[in-house]
């Protein structure tokens, strides 16, 4: 009898009383709602683009571009169909946004770390760094960078000139080997008032890198702090007991413990980094925003250069997330 | 069920012929645009506003130029006053954006007719009369020592992305085989600042542009135009394609700025102009030009006074020339090709009739 009373109660509760019914029923209704949602955007879309005589349409990717790009990994001229400046611009955001990611990793650990330095000077240099960068917009200092300081360098025969190393307002230009089997030195040398050399950083590159660098590193150096800030002094007591140098305890016990804080803070950083690549048309570089904006003026297809950048950046940074959700996973601890 | 197959035909009929009654009974055309424009009492005009000569802003905050005059002679046309006019600013790549999205309601910012521009497959754009002839320039300082575009090979250039001159560019030096290397701006103001750095050679855009540019320069005299014109360039005020009564008003308020200065009709004689039409019965070309009689105003949605509103605020074609980019400004361009038909240039308005 005892085992028939639940029994006959749950028989006779009514469905909307239902404790494992409601849910689904919720969550079904919710999801309706959404997808009736998004059916009724899209088709307005279509409706509204038809009537504009614009609907979706990708042919025209395969049309000749007919605009040069100034730096390209990629061999491109303006005879090129309009997907393949694409692709030189997704490239060159890409070459961008690795040297960058590295680049910021590098300093804003630097920085991160000399806030717990013991000399006074550094850590207070360090303080000032991140609180000046970090409270000026990025594109104000794209501008600096590139403007103020980058272009303010000497051209032409009064540049920068050093042993296989130019710097001029043009860009960095270094020497290499011109033929490496035979060890042929060519270093970087000038043709009436322009330089040329086997390897060359342009000029625009350089301030969107330094720019990037240097403002997401001021970020990237708070996480850090934060990270090593998390590990209890007794840490540090302990291994300074056991006769651990300073940096011994800083790579052997400190940033193992750290890194756990770290990595996830250090990937909205990441992503925010390729993010604020598209900020590049400031300072002349030719990224994938830079084409895609050309291509969208010449072409006027706005829906559809839009969506290929959308899903450009969506896709770049879902692979930085994907990447540093993997490394978390390594340094998480296992627990036995 | 025969009586409703037939109700069913001829209700739209009924419907369509009361509809045209009501159009010609003085409805006029119905433009969305222009009732919009009328009831929010301004007109929302889309410029470069840092370009002298043709939209540049004053110390004192207000708005010149000859692209800022069509604003106004648009307002005047169809609000009555040439003040009421709402500037935006927007650069060469947001421009087409600004107009599809009804963020302006007329773009005057020295931009190119081109076939793709004008399709409604391409940008979709309803094009007014060309109000600037001009043709595509480079500019190079005058110590780089370069006089032809073939010296520019291998060397970087300087220009605004997003314009018809980024296309050109590339297709003369494709055609004289001259490499170079493309710097690209958002803005002119970044263009002009990397050219004055010496980031490049040379500087490319529409030749009264440059000259424009360069009377804002710390050393004008410093800089030189190379002899070669790359291209046509027809800058021409511009709407969107979905409403044609809009785009007649603006392009009837154009003709009728180059029509004014054909009949020798200035922003100083207009009221005496329109004393004699008033008084004169047997001018008829010009009553009917000022409004006085017939019902051109009306056939465009317009006021039938739209013509003396707007060259009464603007002046003439050629009044609107000379002070902006003419001989009396610091400009000082020849009116060349921008010369009345009448005295071997383009300028034609087709007749008001």
């Amino acid at each position: 009898m005892a085992a028939a009373g639940p029994a006959l109660t749950s028989a006779v509760t009514p469905w909307w009383r239902n404790r494992r019914l409601i849910p689904w029923l919720v969550q079904a209704a919710f999801g309706l709602a959404l997808l009736v949602l998004v059916a009724f955007l899209v088709s307005n879309l279509v409706r509204n683009l038809t009537n504009a005589g614009l609907l979706l349409s990708w042919r025209w990717l395969g049309n000749p571009a007919g605009f040069d790009i100034s730096e390209t990994l990629l061999p491109f001229d303006a005879g090129l169909p309009y997907w393949r400046a694409l692709l030189a611009g997704l490239v060159n955001t890409l070459r961008v946004v690795l040297a960058g990611l590295v680049g910021a990793t590098l300093l804003g650990t630097f920085v991160g770390v000399a806030a717990f330095s013991s000399n006074g000077l550094l850590r207070r240099l360090a303080r000032v760094y991140v609180e000046l960068i970090r409270n000026i917009p990025l594109l104000l200092q794209l501008v600096f960078w590139y403007f103020v300081v980058f272009l303010a360098l000497p051209g032409g025969r009064d540049a920068l000139q050093l042993p296989g190393l130019v710097l001029a307002k043009s860009g960095l230009y270094l020497g290499w080997f011109s033929d490496p089997l035979h060890l042929v030195w060519m270093g970087p040398h000038l043709e009436g008032t322009v330089w040329h050399a086997p390897l060359r950083i342009t000029v625009e590159f350089g301030a969107l890198l330094t720019g990037l660098v240097v403002y997401t590193a001021a970020f990237i150096a708070e996480v850090v702090r934060g990270g090593v800030a998390s590990v209890s002094n007794g840490q540090w007591e302990a291994a300074r007991s056991l006769g651990f140098t300073p940096l011994q305890t800083l790579r052997r016990i400190v940033l193992p413990q750290a890194l756990r804080v770290i990595i996830p803070g250090l990937n909205s950083q990441y992503i925010s980094l390729a993010k604020n690549s598209s900020l590049a048309v400031a300072c002349g570089y030719t990224d994938l925003y830079s084409v895609a904006e050309t291509t969208l003026n010449q072409t006027g297809r706005a829906v559809e250069v839009v969506l290929l950048l959308l899903g450009s950046y969506l896709v770049i940074d879902l692979l930085i997330s994907a990447l540093m959700n993997g490394v978390n996973r390594l340094v998480q601890i296992r627990e036995r | 069920m025969a009586w409703l197959r037939k109700l069913a035909t001829t209700l739209p009929l009924a419907a369509s012929l009361l509809l045209v009654a009501c159009a010609g009974d003085g409805g006029g055309i119905q433009s969305q645009k222009l009732a919009g424009i009328k009831s929010r009492g301004t007109l929302l005009c889309g410029v470069d506003g840092k370009l002298p000569g043709f939209s540049f802003v004053n110390p004192d905050g207000t708005y010149s130029g000859l692209d800022v005059d069509i604003c106004k002679a648009v307002a005047a046309a169809t609000l009555g006053d040439g003040s009421k006019v709402d500037f935006r600013d927007v650069n060469s790549s947001e421009r087409f954006a600004a107009l599809a999205s009804g963020e302006i309601d007329l773009l005057s910012r020295n931009t190119t007719l081109t076939l793709s521009r004008d399709a409604s497959g391409g940008n979709g754009l309803s094009f007014a009369p060309t109000v600037f002839y001009d043709g595509q320039g480079v500019m190079v300082p005058k110590a780089s020592g370069v006089t032809s575009l073939k010296q520019l090979a291998g060397k970087p250039i300087c220009v605004e992305s997003g314009t018809t001159t980024e296309l050109n560019l590339a297709d003369r030096m494709r055609e004289i085989n001259a490499p170079y290397t493309p710097l690209k701006f958002q803005t002119g103001d970044q263009t002009y600042a990397a050219y004055l750095q010496g980031r490049c050679v040379a500087v490319t855009s529409d030749r009264s542009q440059l000259a424009a540019k360069r009377t804002s320069f710390p050393d004008p005299a410093a800089h030189t135009l190379l002899p070669e014109v790359l291209s046509k360039e027809p800058l021409t005020p511009a709407t969107v394609n979905g409403d044609p009564g809009w785009a007649d008003a603006v392009r009837w308020t154009v003709y009728a700025l180059m029509q004014a200065e054909e009949l020798g009709i200035t922003q100083a004689n207009i009221d005496a102009k329109l004393a004699e039409a008033k008084a004169k019965p047997n001018l008829a070309d010009l009553r009917r030009f000022l409004g006085v009689e017939g019902d051109f105003g009306r056939l465009l949605g317009l006021p039938a006074d739209f013509v003396v509103k707007a060259v009464k605020s603007v002046g003439n074609y050629g009044e609107i020339f000379e002070r902006n980019v003419g001989m009396a400004s610091k400009l000082k361009l020849e009116r060349g090709l921008n010369r009345q038909w009448t005295q071997g240039g383009l300028i034609y308005s087709p007749p008001f009739r």
